[in-house]
Formats: C-alpha cells, sequence, structure tokens
C-alpha cells in the first residue's frame, strides 16, 4: 500500500435504456425533470455554472465541468466533504442508449470526513437507520 | 450478480427480524428463549428468524449444553457502510426513478 491518501475510488452504474439518447439528455438537463429522479435544483447545461442539488437530508454543490449535448454531461459534486466528479455518458445503441454513470475522485482521506457525514446518508437506507444509528 | 447490500437489506426488511437483530446488537448475546418473551411472536418463529439473520451473516451461535446462544455480527453491516456501496445503492435507485420519469415524458 503506497500514498492511499491520494488513490481514488469510483462507483459507476450502467444500464441499457430502451429511449433514444436525446430524451435522456433533456431528463438530464433539464431542472424540472432532474427534480423528478435526482434532487429540486438550479441545473443549466453550461460549463462552470455553479448550481446545487436539494435533498431532504441536506445539499450537494456542484458546477458543470463539461457539456456535449447528448453524449457527456459532467459536474462536481460536493457533499458532507466528499469532493467527486460525476460524469455522465449517453452511447445509442440498436434499441435505445447505454447510459453510464460514473462518481469519481474521492480520495482514500476524505473517508473520514464521509464516515462522519454517514448519519446525513441513512436517510436513503431508511430500514437500516435505527441500526446504524446504535452505537457500538 | 447481487450486492451483499442486497440479501441484508431482504433480510433486514422485516420488522420482527429487525428488531430481534437491534435487540442482540444493543443487549449483547441472548437465547432463543429470551428473544421469544420480548418478541411478540411464537419461539418457532423467532428461530426461524435467526437462522434467516444467520445465513446472512448478521449473527452467530454458540452451543451451551441445550441452550443456543446468539449474538449480532456487526462487522457484516460493513458493505452498507462502505461509500462505494452506499453511493452505488443511491444511483441504482436514482436510474429506477430516471426510467420511471423517461416512461412518463413526451417523446
Amino acid at each position: 500500500m503506497t500514498d492511499t491518501a491520494t488513490q481514488t475510488r469510483s462507483v459507476i452504474v450502467e444500464r441499457e435504456i430502451a429511449y433514444p439518447p436525446e430524451k435522456i439528455w433533456r431528463a438530464l438537463t433539464q431542472p424540472h425533470l432532474i427534480a423528478e429522479w435526482l434532487m429540486k435544483n438550479d441545473f443549466k447545461p453550461a460549463v462552470d455554472h455553479r448550481f446545487t442539488l436539494h435533498g431532504d437530508w441536506g445539499s450537494v454543490d456542484c458546477r458543470v465541468l463539461e457539456v456535449e449535448p447528448g453524449r457527456t454531461l459532467s459536474y462536481t459534486w460536493d457533499a458532507m466533504g466528499l469532493e467527486s466528479v460525476v460524469t455522465w455518458t449517453l452511447t445509442p445503441t440498436a434499441t435505445g442508449t447505454h447510459l453510464r454513470m460514473e462518481q469519481a475522485g474521492f480520495r482514500a482521506d476524505q473517508e473520514q470526513a464521509y464516515q462522519g457525514a454517514k448519519y446525513g446518508w441513512r436517510q436513503f437506507f431508511g430500514k437500516l437507520e435505527q441500526v446504524l444509528a446504535t452505537p457500538d | 450478480m447481487p450486492e451483499p447490500h442486497d440479501l441484508l437489506f431482504k433480510t433486514l426488511a422485516d420488522p420482527t427480524r429487525r428488531a430481534i437483530f437491534e435487540r442482540l446488537c444493543r443487549e449483547g448475546q441472548q437465547t432463543v428463549g429470551a428473544l421469544t418473551a420480548r418478541a411478540g411472536v411464537s419461539q418457532p418463529a423467532v428461530s426461524k428468524h435467526l437462522g434467516v439473520l444467520k445465513q446472512a451473516g448478521l449473527v452467530s451461535d454458540r452451543h451451551e449444553g441445550r441452550l443456543t446462544h446468539y449474538s449480532a455480527q456487526r462487522a457484516a453491516l460493513a458493505p452498507l457502510i462502505d461509500w462505494t456501496s452506499q453511493m452505488a445503492g443511491f444511483w441504482e435507485s436514482r436510474f429506477d426513478d430516471l426510467e420511471d420519469l423517461l416512461k412518463r415524458m413526451d417523446q
């Protein structure tokens, strides 16, 4: 194990979706549509635009990094001491779109901040709320 | 391939089972009899729940004469505390909501 503090980890979620990239792009970039599947927001598809995602449990500060309509969308994702970059990639397929989300750039030394913040995240895991909150 | 947290969620989704696990976490090891006294369900039902919890790695058992003592294995919750698993679960459910939205959207 060398230099673990600067190692990064990422989360990748991919799915085949039976709709064309143009339609998915709208859901990824129009604020009222983003609110339907992610969180309330003041998103604009413009590089360097700063926006905030508001959830019941807190908020996420973001900045648009890359916009390539119908193909790639990337923004920073800064929540509870964890800085990362979320990148959406849309690839047309015969039956629709291959949609890929990568959240990258968490450093191992941010893990501590994350652990401190995990009680904010537990709302996504309501069923385990009480168990995780039980002191060791 | 199911993620480790799928099994954990499934196992802990049942309120009676979750209550048994939480009691073992809070109060330390106990016998089926002691757990049954406060579980509000029959002893065979408690035994069945303990079997499911054991399969998921959430409890371990130790035999002592005719008694079996059960204890919570908190380390089994690690996949839920690890952020990569948590974020993957978060994004999987966001993808589900996104797909639902796409179905409802105009072309």
